[in-house]
C-alpha cells in the first residue's frame, strides 16, 4: 500500500503534459515514469534493514492483559520499531482455552519472531514449553520462578526473562493498617483457581501474625460466587482485602454493595477498583508493566541475549483513595495518607 | 501454516482424539450424555503433573492418572445406575465436585513440568527434535488405544456395552446387565480422557486448573466432523473417521491462528474457526445435492 503513494506524481504531471504536442507529452509521461522509479526505489533502498518481528500471547482479552500489550507496542514505538513500518507485529488470544494456548505456542515456534511476548501464565508456560531458541520475554506473571518459566528472578541463561507482576505483601499489609489502624481480622475474597490469588492468600497467612493480625477466607470459585463469598465475612472481618483475583475484579460492584451496607472498609490491589467503590489501593498500573517488558524487548531487538538479562518485577505501586467509599465505610483516612496519595476520589 | 505449527496441530489434535474416542463411546455407543469428561481431562493431568513434580516415574504416573480418571467415570456411572440420578445431572455434579478434587490434589491452581522428565522426553531420542518425537509417540499411543478399542467392541462384553446403548430393553432381554455394562463403557470412556489430559500436561508444560473448561465441546466436534467425513456404521471405521475429526478440527484452529492476511484479529479466533467447521460440515451435504440434481 505504502509503495504505491509515490506513484501518484505521473498522472499528475501527465495531466500537465496533456496541453503540449503529442510528442513531448510522451517525453513527459516517461520522465515521470522514470521519476516515479527513482522515487521507489529510493524507498526501496530506505528500507534495507530487514524488518524486526515481535509475536505476543495472552490467554485471555482482559483490561489489565490488553493494556500489558498495548504498552509493550508503545514502548517499541518510544524505541523506534513501528508495528506495520519497521515492525511485524503479531498478536494471538487463546480465548481462555488452554488447548488454543499450545497451539499458538506452536505457531509462534514456527513463526521464529525476534522476540515472543508471552502474557499471563497460562500463555507463557506453553510458549517456554515449545520454544527453547527464540527469545522469550513473560509478562503480568505473578510468580515465574513456581512456574518454571526461569530457575530465578537472576539472569536465567536460558532463552526466557520477563517481568513479573507481584505485588509486595508487606506493602500491601502497611497500607490496611494505616487505614484501618485497629483492625485484627482481614478478611480475603478470592478465586481458590487463581495461582496469583493462592500465592498472596499464603504469604498472607504467614505475615499478619506478625502485625498481630489474623486472615479470614471466603472462596468465590465464579463470579457469581463473589457477592455471597463477601456476605459470609460480615460479623467476622474488620476490613476486607482483595488481590488481583480475576473473578473478584469483574464482579467488583457486588463486593462494594456489601462493604457500605455493612460499613466494612475494602482495600484492593488494582487503582481501578478504588474507582468502583474501595476506600484504597496500592496497585501497580499494568500500563507501566507492559513498558517495562516493551524496553526488555527492545534490549532483546538490539542484540542482548535475554540469558543475560535478570527477570524484573513490575511497576512502582501508586496509591489511589476514594474519600466517598471511606465515608460510606466508615473509616477516616488521616491527612499524611491523602499526601502520599497519587489520586483522591472525592 | 509453518511445519510447526502444523505437527503442533497434529500433536493436539492426536491428545484430543483420545477424548474424542472417550466421547465416541459415552454419547454415542452408550447413549449417556457425559460432562464427566470437563472434570476427568484436568483430573488427569492434576493426577500426572502431581505425581511427576514429586518424583514418581512418568509412566507411573500416566498409568495412575488413568486410573482416577476411570473411578470419575464410574462415580458418574454409579450416580445415575445405583442411585437413580438422571444420567446428565450425575455428570455434571461429579464434574463441578471435580474441580475442588482437582484443586486438592495439585494443592495449588498451577502445577509446572518444564523443568521435569516426562512420557515424551523418556521416549525421545537424542536426535529426534521433540517437535516431531511428541506427534509420533502419539502417534502410536492413539492407534494402539484405537485397535484396543476395534477389539473390545467385538468381544462379548463390548456387544453387550453397545446393545446397552442401541436398546436396553431388548439387550436385558437378552441377558445383559445393562447397569453393569454402563459401569464399565464410563469408566473406560473417562479412562481415554484421563489419559489425554495426563499426556497434555506433559506436552505442555504443565497441569491449570482452568484446562478442563470445554473439553466435552472440543470432543464433541471431533466426533461429528469424522462422522460427516466418513460416514459408516462399521466400528472401526467410525472409530477412525472420530480421530480425523480431531486432528481436522485442530488443523481448523491452527489455519484460523493464520487468517490475520484477510484482515481478522485475535478475537475473531473462535468465530473463524466455528465458519471453517460449519463449512466443513455443509460442503459434503451440497455435493450430494449438487449431484442429485445432475441426475
Amino acid at each position: 500500500m505504502l509503495n504505491r503513494r509515490p506513484a501518484t506524481p505521473p498522472s499528475t504531471s501527465a495531466r500537465v503534459a496533456h496541453r503540449a504536442p503529442g510528442a513531448s507529452r510522451r517525453r513527459a509521461l516517461m520522465l515521470s515514469a522514470i521519476m516515479a522509479g527513482v522515487l521507489l526505489g529510493g524507498a526501496a533502498v530506505h528500507a534495507a534493514p530487514p524488518p524486526k518481528s515481535v509475536a505476543v500471547t495472552a490467554i485471555v482479552e482482559h483490561p489489565s492483559l490488553d493494556m500489558v500489550r498495548d504498552g509493550v507496542r508503545d514502548a517499541l514505538k518510544a524505541a523506534g520499531y513501528e508495528a506495520g513500518k519497521n515492525l511485524t507485529w503479531q498478536y494471538q488470544s487463546a480465548q481462555g482455552n488452554t488447548a488454543t494456548a499450545a497451539q499458538i505456542a506452536r505457531k509462534f515456534a514456527g513463526d521464529a519472531p525476534d522476540v515472543i511476548v508471552a502474557i499471563a501464565t497460562p500463555s507463557a508456560q506453553a510458549v517456554v514449553a515449545a520454544v527453547k531458541t527464540v527469545p522469550v520475554v513473560y509478562s503480568a506473571v505473578t510468580d515465574p520462578v513456581a512456574a518454571q518459566l526461569v530457575p530465578g528472578m537472576q539472569a536465567s541463561g536460558t532463552n526466557v526473562t520477563g517481568v513479573s507482576d507481584a505485588l509486595p505483601v508487606e506493602q500491601q499489609i502497611e497500607l490496611i493498617r494505616k487505614v484501618v489502624p485497629d483492625a485484627r481480622r482481614v478478611g480475603m475474597v478470592y478465586n481458590p483457581g487463581e495461582a496469583n490469588s493462592v500465592a498472596v492468600v499464603k504469604q498472607m497467612q504467614e505475615l499478619l501474625p506478625k502485625f498481630g493480625m489474623s486472615l479470614v477466607e471466603a472462596a468465590a470459585p465464579r463470579t457469581v460466587d463473589v457477592g455471597s463469598a463477601a456476605r459470609s465475612l460480615i460479623g467476622k472481618v474488620d476490613v476486607i482485602y482483595t488481590s488481583t483475583d480475576n473473578n473478584v475484579i469483574s464482579a467488583y460492584e457486588s463486593l462494594v454493595k456489601v462493604g457500605n451496607d455493612a460499613r466494612i472498609p475494602l482495600i484492593a490491589s488494582d487503582t481501578e477498583s478504588v474507582q468502583r467503590g474501595a476506600v484504597a489501593a496500592a496497585g501497580i498500573n499494568y500500563r507501566d508493566v507492559g513498558l517495562q517488558t516493551g524496553r526488555l524487548v527492545v534490549r532483546i531487538l538490539q542484540g542482548e541475549k535475554p540469558g543475560a538479562i535478570p527477570s524484573e518485577t513490575g511497576g512502582k505501586p501508586q496509591l489511589f483513595l476514594n474519600a466517598g467509599a471511606a465515608q460510606r465505610q466508615g473509616v477516616t483516612l488521616s491527612d499524611s495518607l491523602l499526601k502520599s496519595a497519587a489520586k483522591v476520589i472525592p | 501454516m509453518s511445519w510447526f505449527s502444523f505437527m503442533g496441530a497434529l500433536e493436539i489434535g492426536l491428545i484430543f482424539s483420545l477424548v474424542a474416542l472417550g466421547v465416541l463411546l459415552s454419547f454415542r455407543l452408550l447413549r449417556f450424555p457425559d460432562l464427566t469428561v470437563d472434570g476427568s481431562f484436568p483430573l488427569g493431568a492434576a493426577v500426572a503433573a502431581t505425581l511427576i513434580s514429586a518424583g514418581v516415574n512418568p509412566f507411573l504416573a500416566t498409568a495412575l492418572a488413568v486410573v482416577a480418571a476411570a473411578v470419575a467415570g464410574l462415580t458418574t456411572a454409579l450416580l445415575h445406575v445405583k442411585l437413580r440420578i438422571m444420567d446428565l445431572l450425575a455428570s455434571i455434579l461429579v464434574m463441578i465436585a471435580l474441580y475442588s478434587i482437582n484443586l486438592r490434589i495439585m494443592g495449588r491452581p498451577n502445577v509446572p513440568l518444564i523443568t521435569e522428565p516426562t512420557v515424551f522426553t523418556l521416549l525421545q531420542p537424542a536426535w529426534l527434535s521433540d517437535y516431531i518425537a511428541r506427534p509420533l509417540v502419539l502417534l502410536v499411543v492413539v492407534l494402539v488405544c484405537r485397535l484396543l478399542l476395534d477389539w473390545f467392541f467385538a468381544t462379548q462384553t463390548g456387544l453387550a456395552l453397545r446393545a446397552t446403548g442401541a436398546n436396553p430393553r431388548m439387550a436385558r432381554a437378552q441377558g445383559v446387565s445393562t447397569g453393569r455394562a454402563i459401569l464399565g463403557g464410563m469408566a473406560l470412556s473417562n479412562a481415554l480422557v484421563g489419559l489425554a489430559g495426563a499426556l497434555f500436561a506433559q506436552a505442555q508444560g504443565g497441569a491449570d486448573i482452568s484446562m478442563g473448561l470445554g473439553t466435552i465441546v472440543i470432543g464433541l466436534a471431533a466426533v461429528i466432523i469424522g462422522e460427516s467425513m466418513l460416514p459408516s456404521r462399521r466400528l472401526p471405521v467410525i472409530t477412525l473417521a472420530v480421530i480425523l475429526g480431531a486432528l481436522v478440527y485442530r488443523l481448523f484452529i491452527a489455519l484460523a491462528l493464520n487468517s490475520d492476511f484477510i484482515g481478522l484479529q485475535a478475537q475473531d479466533l473462535n468465530l473463524v474457526t466455528a465458519v471453517l467447521v460449519t463449512v466443513a460440515l455443509v460442503l459434503p451435504m451440497l455435493k450430494r445435492r449438487l449431484r442429485a440434481k445432475g441426475d
